[in-house]
């Protein structure tokens, strides 16, 4: 009897899985004693991190996609079809365009996190993002078209996909238009939902005086409640009010509607922190965004773990207890300028420390950004 | 304990900074004035992070419990 893995969802963390159960289970698959099969509707695996330097008109939309076919191995079955349902006392999926059930003796939920504008009135019309192919390319004509005025760029929602991202985004904006000679009459403010510039004290305690150095207003405790895009005000609920002239928003993320029909967790996958194995259903385990393991959602944690799920399957499949277990293990650069970047490594024991920005890990993120391919394939 | 009084509970034990604040964020969001939150956290930094931001945005912290292994924190919206 062929023993099924199914992988929903073909991010970093469903390819690099598929990639990997190939590897460690060769001889399995090769014999028919193991299949591999990942979901995903799309056809192109999609390298969001590329977006950040769309907007600045670094990169390209088509420098982030690649066919899933092409990096994930042939071993693997891929099938471009939407899940719509999960039965864990069954052990099956529903298709949207399939009555046939398919069924799994092990099921890795990799479905990601998607963009929720629509929580917060006006955010849709009024803010531009760079967490979408679209809102990268639109965010991109809006700066190339500013010379003056006052930019904000507000987090919305936490948790969000690359948690260091809209700091980024505010350093690189700062260093790009004093680069073109406009800083002097470009305002640029930063908003965070809580008392600090960043979720995790420590990155935060770094970041803040770069924000005084570069002159970036910073307004925390700032929950964005309505934007007016006519009059070009966002409020929030705590009661503060900035006018904008251009709004860039980091929209509130959502989960799968798949984890919480399956009973799995409110928006994401409760699972346990060290072996990612679903805690409310059998045979389940979830990875990278999806999961709620307490890290950042980034393409780094989702890598570890998929790296983690798959040893843990490969014993599985052979009878052997699963002893590889997943330490929290997250790497981020956070570029600091259009020339310069830190990087922070840290799990759930040692937390990050920020090091001194340098061209030189600048240059590292960019040659990351060039290999990550080889990282999807799980060759690097 | 200190629920009698609470309306709804948001369970955030295991979540790290700032998912416990977020997660009350939300649900006081969705609720009317006058209903009181109750807030679940084993994150040492909460209580103060909770008092610090329901200071700034008009609220109440009407109790903050230690249960041993983690907080049980009431919040009233104002």
């Amino acid at each position: 009897m062929t023993e099924h893995v199914v992988i929903v969802g073909g991010g970093t963390g469903g390819v690099v899985l598929a990639n990997d159960l190939a590897d460690h289970l060769g001889p399995e698959i090769d014999a028919g004693d193991v299949s591999v099969t990942l979901f995903d509707a799309g056809e192109d695996h999609v390298y969001k991190p590329v977006w950040l330097y769309v907007a600045f008109g670094q990169r390209e939309p088509s420098d982030g996609r690649r066919p899933l076919r092409k990096l994930v191995d042939d071993r693997v079955e891929i099938r471009h079809e939407y899940v719509v349902d999960v039965d864990t006392d069954a052990n099956e999926l529903d298709l949207v365009d399939d009555p046939r059930p398919v069924e799994y003796d092990h099921l890795v939920l990799a479905t990601g996190a998607q963009l929720e504008p629509d929580r917060v009135p006006g955010l849709t019309e009024g803010a531009h993002d760079f967490y979408s192919e679209t809102g990268a390319e639109r965010l991109r004509e809006e700066l190339l078209d500013l010379t003056e005025g006052h930019v904000v760029l507000s987090v919305v929602g936490s948790p969000h996909m690359c948690p260091a991202a809209p700091l980024e985004f505010s350093f690189m904006l700062d260093d790009w238009l004093r680069e073109r000679g406009l800083r002097e009459d470009v305002d640029i403010t930063y908003t965070y939902p809580v008392m600090r510039v960043h979720g995790n004290p420590h990155i935060a305690e770094w970041a803040r005086p770069i924000f005084e150095e570069r002159d970036i207003a910073v307004e925390t405790m700032f929950n964005a409640e309505e934007v007016d895009p006519d009059a070009g005000v966002i409020t929030s609920m705590e009661g503060t009010e900035l006018d904008y002239d251009l709004l860039v928003g980091i929209p509130p993320h959502t989960g799968s509607e798949l984890v919480t029909e399956a009973g799995l967790g409110e928006d994401w996958v409760d699972v346990d922190r060290h072996t990612l194995e679903a805690t409310a259903a059998e045979d389940v385990y979830a990875i990278g965004d999806a999961a709620a393991v307490g890290v950042p959602k980034a393409g780094s944690a989702a890598h570890y773990q998929a790296n983690v799920v798959a040893q843990r399957l490969a014993s599985e499949v052979r009878g052997r207890p699963a002893t590889t277990i997943y330490d929290g293990k997250t790497l981020c650069f956070i570029e600091t300028g259009m020339d310069s970047a830190t990087y922070v490594a840290f799990d759930y024991e040692e937390p990050p420390s920020p090091g001194t920005p340098t061209q030189a890990m600048h240059w590292s993120k960019l040659a990351y950004n060039e290999s990550y391919w080889l990282t999807a394939r799980g060759l690097l | 304990m200190a629920t009698e009084t609470t309306d709804t509970t948001v369970d955030a034990r295991g979540a790290t900074c700032p998912g416990p604040l977020m997660d009350l964020i939300a649900e006081i969001r969705a609720v009317e004035d006058g209903v009181v939150v109750g807030l679940l956290s084993d994150n040492e930094r909460t209580p103060d992070e909770v008092r610090e931001w329901a200071d700034e945005a008009g609220h109440e912290v009407t109790d903050v419990h230690d249960e041993g292994d983690y907080y049980h924190i009431e919040v009233t919206k104002g």
